[in-house]
């Protein structure tokens, strides 16, 4: 990551990334902890504030950009990939992120999502999903459970559900990471993980719509069962989790199996150990389809980073290199590089 | 023998064959050359939608007309003096077009029954007199072309292809055209296959000598150079023009120039050619589709790069929400138009005027924006430093009009100084002292506060905003003053912008008034016309919104104004609903231009032949 902001950079608190707007989330909305979660880790993106610009599209969650003292600029539905795009290339000493949500990202703007990861433009998406369509007041979403009871849906729902993990695997992402609206450190570390990647980076927020999906992750955030839902990545740790970290994922070839570790047959040396640098996309692939799968805990943290050049760097290292080849451009080369002749 | 040499002021020549044949490669030589010999002149490219038709048939015919002459000429000519068919459908899909007693010259070798069968021949033509009225010269074109290849190592298909410089060889001979620039051409074309730089070297240089010894001719001609305005000239079409306009508005702002696109027909070719010039920091972003290409350039609007973005039609529809974003941010972009027959895919190569509605109307909620149109290739350069100019200036997007026949054709460009072009001074708002992102200063523009300016920071987007403050606002007064101001906004641009010039005097008795890419064919019209002594006047519209602030007191003038347009009457209806005023309708929607002689038999049902003589 580049430093050269940091030595001036002034020591900056949560509260000069706080804008005057009045937040006017519903109460109880998944959306306040990932506002308090960015405010809070601001100032550890090595960023100047000014060179900062969260973008976003449309959608109870692209009303961020709004309540951060940063740039910002809200835009269409589903097109905020493609505006940040736009600012990265322009400027890109710029740090850009994408505020955006199931539908906005998945949905409407799901070809500027995996454009962007096919590119690995340098920005940043946080993707609030909570499977469903909030804003609109209750349609299913592209993430919602297949038989999903909402307001489009009486008789549930008969399309499947996307996998934000496997397609922003497949498309290209080149960092990963999941997090949930109720562990606040948890969602700041990934948030200064993301904002430490070159690169691609989206961090995935399991977020509850207080209104028209409450609960839609209960069982991951209730105290009483979150330890046997939620699996907690951390690289070259092993696979384990439940309340007294008795339960491990071991690979039998390349199914993912949960084991007990105190049957007295397993221990904690079968576990798979997570390689989030792990080049090899197959084991991100296994790790992305738990959710997918009944008896699989869900996986938060970073899932995978792997390094690749940037499309902005690319495009500018390009431009650099046409100069040492042709010189800087100048109008009369423009204009006379092809046959001319005079009139006297 | 020397053979007599004719003069003559101007000739147009079409060039037809298969797709495959390399007719318009041939027709940008014959171009390149006659540019350089300092006649005036214009194209008229014309090609099928599919890549490579089946060969032979009717839909493969891929055409390239050029009118060069020894005087100021406005376009690519009404028809062929000659044709050069290279197989039967070509000849069947050009005659029409071919003046009468017009000259043939066609490929004798692919007049064989497979091919007039394909053509929907009963019988071949060259035998059955049905060309009698015309100066058939049948030449074995393939045969000779093989003929003068023979001792090459090349397949017998690269040698075929050769005979599309044969015929242009010919063709160089006939209208006393030196070979070089097109000898010159080939080397480096086909720098890394010298057979194939050779091949086509030795059937050009063939073509030529055949016309020099060959007794089917007797006659050459000669098109002295133009006598245009002094200085120093390039050929260059529509689209070359549109791309090299936007970099030099880039060196003139010092803004950093900034394409989102997504290729389609006719407009890629900006894109292609903007590609080129990285030495200028110019930023081309192929997009994923026409809505990230817009995105993408209103990111970079808003980051403080020239933002464009082109299309077309089926494209411009596609860009319209994100239009209105760019619109209610204010924030400059252009989008450039380059309209093509519709609805739908249309005719994706044919030439249309009919997105003006598209470009006043085609968005939701009261959404006025700048909107100005090229009349000629040439003008596409100007008017892309115009559109930069106006669209930094009023913050505000602006939609750049041209069409298929613009992009494609070419003609002489008088290259300007860089001086004499217009100031496009752009100063970003660094002081954060008093900032809101809604300010206005007197023309009631915005300011322009990019990232990366420190104490500036501010959100912006596409709800609604109090006026000044830029904060979201629900307030129906304040709805109602914003839509006013960014209407009035809009219409401040004719402050500063020409009065509408009428060419013609106040006693004639026809005001033409016209938009686009019809002002060629109209000014040929109107010179004809006046020899006949027809009293008309002429009005070309460059900017459509806002109107030249005379233009009122124009219509006002003129009991009969007639307004040529290439829709079924897209100008027409805004002017009689804006200013009640009746006009008389000529239309055309056939996917090509006007021609010349279709505007003047207007003049002439209109002014009922009573006129002058």
């Amino acid at each position: 990551m580049e430093t050269k902001n940091l030595e001036t950079k002034p020591k900056y608190t949560a509260k000069d990334f706080s804008s005057d707007v009045d937040v006017k989330w519903c109460p109880g909305c998944g959306d306040y902890s990932i506002l308090a979660q960015v405010q809070r880790t601001s100032p550890d993106f090595g960023e100047l504030k000014e060179n900062i610009v969260w973008v976003s599209g449309i959608g109870c969650s692209s009303r961020f950009p709004y309540y951060m003292n940063t740039y910002g600029f809200h835009g269409i539905h589903g097109r905020a990939a493609a505006i940040a795009t736009g600012v990265k290339l322009a400027n890109p000493k710029l740090q850009v992120w994408v505020a955006t949500g199931d539908g906005d990202s998945l949905s409407i703007g799901g070809n500027h999502f995996i454009h962007a990861c096919r590119k690995n433009m340098d920005i940043k998406i946080v993707l609030f999903n909570n499977k469903i369509y909030g804003l609109t007041k209750g349609q299913y979403s592209p993430t919602s459970e297949k038989g999903k009871i909402t307001k489009s849906s009486p008789y549930g729902t008969v399309d499947f559900p996307f996998n934000a993990s496997k397609l922003a695997d497949a498309a290209g992402a080149t960092f990963f990471a999941r997090t949930i609206d109720r562990e606040p450190k948890h969602m700041q570390e990934m948030l200064k993980r993301a904002a430490a990647h070159k690169g691609l980076a989206v961090v995935e927020v399991y977020q509850n719509c207080p209104i028209f999906n409450d609960g839609a992750y209960a069982p991951l955030t209730d105290k009483t069962s979150k330890e046997d839902y939620v699996l907690y990545l951390e690289h070259g740790k092993p696979l384990v989790f439940g309340k007294n970290k008795d339960k491990g994922i071991k690979l039998d070839g390349l199914q993912p199996v949960v084991i007990d570790l105190n049957d007295g047959k397993h221990s904690v040396d079968d576990c798979w150990v997570h390689d989030e640098f792990d080049t090899d996309p197959t084991r991100g692939f296994i790790l992305a389809r738990f959710i997918d799968m009944d008896h699989m805990p869900t996986p938060i943290g970073v899932f995978r980073q792997v390094h690749k050049p940037t499309y902005d760097e690319e495009y500018w290292n390009q431009v650099e290199y046409v100069k040492s080849k042709k010189g800087a451009g100048d109008y009369n080369k423009l204009m006379y590089s092809v046959n001319t002749w005079d009139v006297e | 023998m020397a053979k007599a040499s004719k003069i003559v002021e101007d000739v147009t020549v079409r060039f037809a064959g298969d797709s495959g044949d390399g007719m318009q490669l041939t027709g940008t030589q014959f171009t390149e050359t006659t540019a350089i010999v300092g006649n005036d002149l214009s194209t008229l490219p014309d090609f099928p939608a599919e890549i490579r038709a089946p060969a032979g048939s009717l839909s493969g015919v891929s055409g390239f007309q050029l009118h060069f002459s020894s005087s100021e000429i406005q376009t690519p000519g009404d028809s062929p003096d000659v044709l050069v068919a290279m197989n039967p459908a070509a000849l069947k899909v050009n005659l029409p077009d071919l003046k009468p007693g017009g000259t043939i010259i066609v490929n004798t070798d692919s007049f064989d029954d497979k091919n007039l069968r394909l053509a929907k021949y009963n019988s071949n033509p060259l035998e059955d007199g049905s060309l009698s009225n015309y100066n058939v010269i049948p030449i074995p074109l393939t045969q000779m072309t093989m003929e003068t290849l023979k001792d090459m190592e090349l397949s017998v298909k690269d040698k075929e292809k050769c005979k599309n410089f044969f015929a242009l060889g010919l063709m160089y001979w006939m209208y006393n055209r030196p070979i070089d620039v097109t000898l010159k051409w080939l080397e480096t074309k086909f720098k890394n296959k010298p057979e194939i730089m050779e091949a086509n070297k030795k059937a050009l240089m063939a073509g030529y000598n055949f016309g020099e010894t060959t007794e089917i001719f007797t006659t050459r001609f000669e098109v002295k150079a133009a006598e245009l305005p002094k200085g120093k000239y390039r050929n260059i079409s529509g689209n070359e023009a549109t791309a090299l306009g936007f970099v030099t508005a880039s060196l003139k702002s010092g803004l950093k120039l900034f394409l989102g696109s997504y290729p389609i027909t006719p407009a890629s070719e900006i894109l292609h050619e903007l590609s080129k010039y990285k030495e200028f920091d110019v930023v081309t972003f192929q997009a994923e589709d026409e809505i990230a290409g817009i995105s993408s350039a209103i990111g970079a609007s808003f980051a403080g790069a020239l933002a464009i973005t082109t299309t077309s039609g089926p494209g411009f529809s596609l860009k319209s929400e994100a239009l209105g974003l760019a619109l209610i941010t204010e924030l400059p972009l252009i989008v450039v138009d380059v309209q093509r027959g519709g609805p739908s895919t249309g005719l994706p190569t044919k030439t249309e005027q009919a997105d003006l509605l598209q470009a006043f109307f085609g968005r939701h909620g009261e959404a006025p924006l700048a909107i100005i149109a090229a009349k000629s290739p040439a003008d596409c350069f100007y008017m892309a430093i115009e559109a930069s100019r106006i669209a930094t200036k009023y913050m505000t997007p602006v939609v750049l009009l041209t069409d298929g026949y613009l992009a494609m054709g070419s003609e002489p460009l008088r290259i300007p100084d860089f001086e004499e072009l217009p100031d496009i001074s752009v100063k970003f708002r660094t002081d954060p002292e008093g900032f809101y992102p809604y300010l206005r200063d007197e023309k009631l523009s915005r300011p322009w506060a990019i990232p990366g300016t420190p104490g500036l920071e501010h959100r912006i987007g596409g709800l609604e905003k109090q006026n000044i403050y830029g904060s979201i606002s629900y307030d129906p007064d304040n709805h109602e003053e914003m839509v006013k101001i960014r209407k009035q906004k809009i219409d401040n641009i004719a402050n500063d912008i020409p009065e509408l010039k009428v060419d013609g005097s106040d006693t004639d008795e026809l005001l033409i008034l016209s938009w686009g890419s019809t002002y060629g064919a109209i000014k040929e019209a109107l010179r004809n016309a006046r020899k006949q002594g027809y009293k008309v006047a002429h009005a070309h519209l460059t900017y459509l919104n806002p109107f030249p602030r005379n233009i009122k007191d124009v219509l006002d003038k003129y009991e009969k104004v007639l307004i040529p347009e290439l829709n079924t009457g897209q100008l027409a209806l805004l002017i009689k609903g804006r200013f009640l005023k009746d006009v008389i309708q000529l239309n055309k929607v056939k996917g090509r231009p006007f021609k010349v002689a279709e505007i003047e038999n207007k003049i002439y049902e209109v002014l009922g032949g009573t006129n002058g003589n």
